[in-house]
């Protein structure tokens, strides 16, 4: 019985999920604002339900009070969350509420079924990172200085990156983490978006040669310390979000592949340098032959994805555990093995549907420097959803980088929720001063009447 | 998403002139921008203007990353169509053992219908798997237990998966039965596997027996053996080997034996290949000749007296091909080895190990006299030598070997169906004619004239290989019947039993008896 409930929640998952994304998309199409929140509630209704069905699904499997108490807190928090922020702003976009909320719950149920003790501490620092990130708009909109700092910003985050360097710990190969006062935390999550800061507000002010050349070097800087910890996975986004910023500052396509060719150049000696860039390259060309060292972690992976199928094993009916860090840079493995291949794709969709909220967001902004900043942002989230999702599934060499907002990791959560935050001020500050020029002009047109 | 993307290119297209205009004088605008924040927040009309600046150039990354995306979701579903049933099949997957909870393992059955595995469930759903040949399939069809081999190792995802009616897979969920999965139908003929079995009688050794037009595997046998039925209870015993049999190793696709004559088909191909004026290659044997530095001789010191190419071929002259040896370039005979799959990987999921051919550019012409009669350092498997046999057979074109001719569900659905498979075209349909009129000449005359006066043609080669000083050769045949019209492959190898003419031919009479009876 309890197995057939399981089979039967696989089903019904990807049914309302696929709903969920479709509507994720259809609101992009609409500019009626009552249909627009019509949809949003049912958005709204849709999270509910899938994370009731899952824990329902994990109850019975695992026949846990902890679990039932977990999910109580879970909606609790969850419906407060729904409630206060559009209080406090009334020009929210919930698209972006209801995505960030429904791709944290997509992690707290993998997580949960994973290992209760992380999805308690992901769920608490979700929590803690969005009740901190609600000043985050606030302070989006209301400091207006927040773009005259470029070189600052571009200083404080070599500063940190430079710290990690030297007084950082290993995990996984790479030095990225540093523990202050017994927290662990990998500084680059944060240093990503402060480099974003420093790129917009330096490339809002000048756009001349060379301007950019400085600005270039001081870029390359950051992405030279992030090769030097052997974190290639952040080199790289650091990499592509200047590119990308780069151009649209200065609509050069000429810098764009040029900065794309020095890549491939750079990609080259790295390598040939590094043995590390060699032992991922060689892990995914072949991973069977490699299947007991190198390779392991992929074809894990692969073996996952696959026998999970189109619709997946179910909850608790996989072998996740089985798949090295499944809760943080593999748990898209997991999520397609137990959730099945369809609900893998829609995920993608999901995050694809944020990334064009994003854009649009900075396509309606008219000033340089956010409109930089939110494509920035946007740039670094989808480009790391990029290389979590081809990573694990061996589209590309794996880099080991988290899943934004699924993937198990304080440092991540929180800087995921920032960014989401940020966006959101954009947002709202765009929508705030088009309703003071709708008033305006509505006043100036009562007055000419 | 599309309606988006529509709803982006209108804009686009209508300000590109815009755009351009702005191209030059941004920086300046910009500057203007930062002072004055609240200048244009009056001005709708030229805030909307200013807005497009930046926008085109949003929209290129916005359809990169889309198409990004797009690779992604392809990728991934590619790997789900067309690749994951190869990928999760692996051994490695330890997933297979969550399948078999829910499921009751399938039967491996024979082309011809008969059981040869089955998992037998008793009152108290106590599982059992059971191999009503014993001995005979312990290599091919494999065992289940310590380590799974042969299909019960490559088809071990078909066999623990149900295709079964889904209604009656939804009910035995509910009731909490297990479903029955799938059942692998070899290609392998349990009469002709029983021929082979008993022929090679108590001699270790292994024999092929495939259909060489799609590479469907008949019969594969591997002497020593054990019965898997027994294997936990035998298993340490096999594994300490105290005789030195290594009953466990699958002989026929992973024992590496020097080829011996077998080999001079690929001499001779290569010979011809050289010198086109082959049918005028004259040479006399006197039972031992000396090359470069190298003394060779004929079997038993036997003198062939003058030998044209088909003679040395049908008589399996020794001298003769050392002598062809030393006309044939060693670059390009180490190249046709090599595309006949020396040094690489057989296209087989079986286990086996690849066979060996160590000459090249750069070797000793000494080495040459004993590598051209198949002695010297190379290695061959028998399923290698079969291959190699089809193609000649199958007028130059490899096909891929197989065991499994399809899957289907307990009802008898067809679930997968393997299909013949080229691997490649190693030789033009002359030169298989030639070669094959050469080896049906040592049917007619030459060393297998065991075969000749049977009332189906035949053709093959002998080969009698040295291995260790002081033991008997290993006894070696490769052959196929009927010689116009080849049906049948067989590659036998009998361990240091004697001469191929004396102890592999009259296996592969037997077989080809039973085959055209």
């Amino acid at each position: 019985m309890i197995n057939l409930f399981t089979q039967i929640s696989k089903y019904l998952n990807i049914v309302i999920i696929a709903f969920y994304t479709y509507n994720a998309f259809r609101v992009f199409s609409l500019t009626d604002k009552d249909k627009k929140d019509k949809i949003y509630r049912k958005m709204k209704r849709i999270i509910y339900l899938f994370h009731f069905v899952c824990y329902v699904v994990i109850f019975l499997n695992t026949s846990s009070l902890k679990v039932v108490e977990l999910y109580i807190v879970q909606v609790a928090a969850m419906s407060i969350i729904f409630a206060i922020y559009p209080w406090i702003y009334s020009n929210i976009s919930k698209l972006l509420l209801n995505n960030m909320m429904l791709l944290l719950t997509i992690g707290y149920v993998m997580l949960t079924r994973l290992n209760f003790d992380k999805a308690m501490k992901q769920f608490a620092i979700a929590t803690l990172s969005i009740v901190i990130c609600i000043v985050v708009p606030i302070i989006i909109e209301k400091i207006k200085k927040l773009q005259k700092y470029g070189w600052v910003y571009g200083a404080l985050g070599i500063a940190i990156l430079l710290s990690v360097l030297f007084l950082g710990v290993s995990n996984y190969g790479a030095t990225n983490w540093i523990t202050i006062l017994g927290f662990t935390f990998q500084p680059s999550e944060f240093v990503k978006i402060i480099f974003v800061f420093c790129i917009a507000s330096l490339l809002s002010k000048r756009q001349d040669f060379k301007y950019v050349v400085v600005v270039t070097v001081l870029a390359a800087a950051h992405v030279l310390i992030l090769v030097l910890e052997k974190d290639l996975g952040g080199a790289l986004i650091f990499f592509v979000t200047y590119l990308i910023m780069l151009y649209i500052a200065t609509s050069q396509p000429l810098y764009f592949f040029a900065g794309l060719g020095a890549g491939c150049v750079a990609s080259y000696l790295a390598y040939h340098m590094f043995s590390h860039v060699r032992v991922r390259v060689a892990a995914w060309r072949d991973p069977w032959k490699l299947i007991d060292n190198e390779g392991y972690q992929v074809s894990q992976s692969l073996f996952a994805i696959g026998t999970g199928g189109w619709f997946g094993m179910g909850l608790y009916q996989g072998l996740p555990t089985s798949i090295p860090v499944v809760d943080s840079d593999f748990i898209f493995s997991a999520i397609s093995e137990e959730m099945g291949g369809f609900f893998a794709i829609l995920l993608i969709l999901i995050y694809i549907s944020c990334f064009l909220m994003f854009v649009t967001i900075s396509m309606k902004i008219q000033d340089l420097f956010y409109k930089l900043l939110a494509l920035g942002l946007s740039t670094l989230y989808m480009f790391q959803v990029f290389l979590a999702i081809g990573g694990v599934t061996k589209f590309i060499p794996s880099t080991g980088v988290t899943l934004p907002l699924v993937s198990y990791g304080g440092s991540s959560i929180l800087s995921s929720v920032i960014m989401f935050s940020i966006i959101q001020g954009l947002f709202i500050m765009n929508q705030d001063r088009n309703e003071k020029i709708e008033k305006k002009r509505r006043k100036s047109q009562k007055a000419k009447k | 998403m599309r309606k988006l993307k529509r709803r982006e290119e209108n804009p686009k297209k209508q300000k590109n002139n815009k755009i351009f205009s702005f191209h030059n004088n941004r920086s300046k605008e910009n500057k203007e921008n930062q002072g004055n924040t609240s200048a244009y927040s009056g001005e709708l009309e030229e805030a909307k203007v200013k807005k497009d600046g930046k926008n085109r150039e949003i929209i290129h990354i916005t359809y990169m990353f889309v198409g990004l995306f797009v690779l992604v979701i392809g990728y991934f579903s590619y790997f789900m169509i067309s690749k994951s049933n190869e990928v999760i099949n692996n051994p490695y997957n330890k997933r297979h053992d969550l399948l078999a909870e829910h499921i009751v393992r399938g039967k491996i059955l024979s082309a011809d219908g008969k059981t040869l595995a089955e998992t037998v469930v008793d009152d108290k759903g106590n599982e059992t798997r059971l191999y009503p040949y014993r001995n005979m399939y312990s290599h091919v069809v494999g065992r289940f237990s310590k380590g799974k081999t042969g299909i019960e190792s490559i088809e071990n995802f078909h066999l623990l998966t149900s295709n079964d009616n889904a209604f009656v897979q939804i009910f035995n969920e509910l009731s909490g039965e297990k479903n029955i999965g799938d059942n692998v139908v070899a290609t392998l003929d349990t009469k002709l596997q029983e021929i082979a079995y008993d022929a090679l009688g108590n001699q270790k050794g292994a024999i092929v027996v495939m259909e060489p037009s799609s590479g469907k595997i008949l019969a594969m046998v591997s002497k020593p053996d054990y019965d898997p039925n027994e294997i936990n209870s035998n298993w340490e015993k096999l594994v300490e080997d105290k005789e030195n049999n290594s009953a466990l190793i699958n002989r026929a696709t992973q024992g590496l034996y020097p080829p011996g004559s077998i080999f001079k088909i690929l001499t001779v191909l290569e010979y011809m290949r050289e010198n086109p004026d082959y049918n005028d290659y004259k040479y006399n044997c006197t039972g031992e000749d000396v090359f470069n530095s190298v003394k060779i001789h004929c079997y038993n010191n036997e003198s062939h007296g003058t030998v044209d190419i088909k003679k040395s071929f049908s008589e399996s002259c020794n001298t003769s091909f050392a002598n062809m040896g030393t006309k044939i370039n060693m670059k390009s005979f180490r190249e046709l080895c090599d595309s006949f799959l020396f040094n690489s990987n057989l296209p087989t999921n079986l286990p086996y190990n690849p066979s060996s051919f160590t000459i090249s550019g750069s070797s000793n012409v000494n080495e040459m006299p004993q590598t051209v009669i198949g002695q010297g350092k190379t290695q061959i498997t028998p399923l290698h030598a079969a291959l190699i046999t089809s193609t000649v057979a199958n007028g130059g074109v490899m096909m891929k070997p197989y065991v499994v001719d399809h899957v289907e569900n307990v009802n008898g659905t067809v679930v997968k169906k393997y299909m013949p498979e080229i691997y490649k075209t190693l030789m033009t349909p002359e030169e298989a004619q030639i070669l094959t009129s050469f080896m049906e000449e040592t049917v007619k005359t030459g060393t297998a004239d065991a075969l000749s006066g049977k009332k189906y043609t035949s053709a093959g080669k002998t080969g009698s290989a040295e291995h260790q000083d002081g033991k008997r050769p290993h006894s070696w045949y490769v052959g196929f019947a009927p010689a116009e019209k080849p049906e049948i492959v067989v590659s036998i190898i009998v361990e240091s039993a004697g001469t191929g003419s004396a102890y592999a031919v009259p296996i592969a009479s037997k077989i080809f008896d039973a085959y055209f009876k």
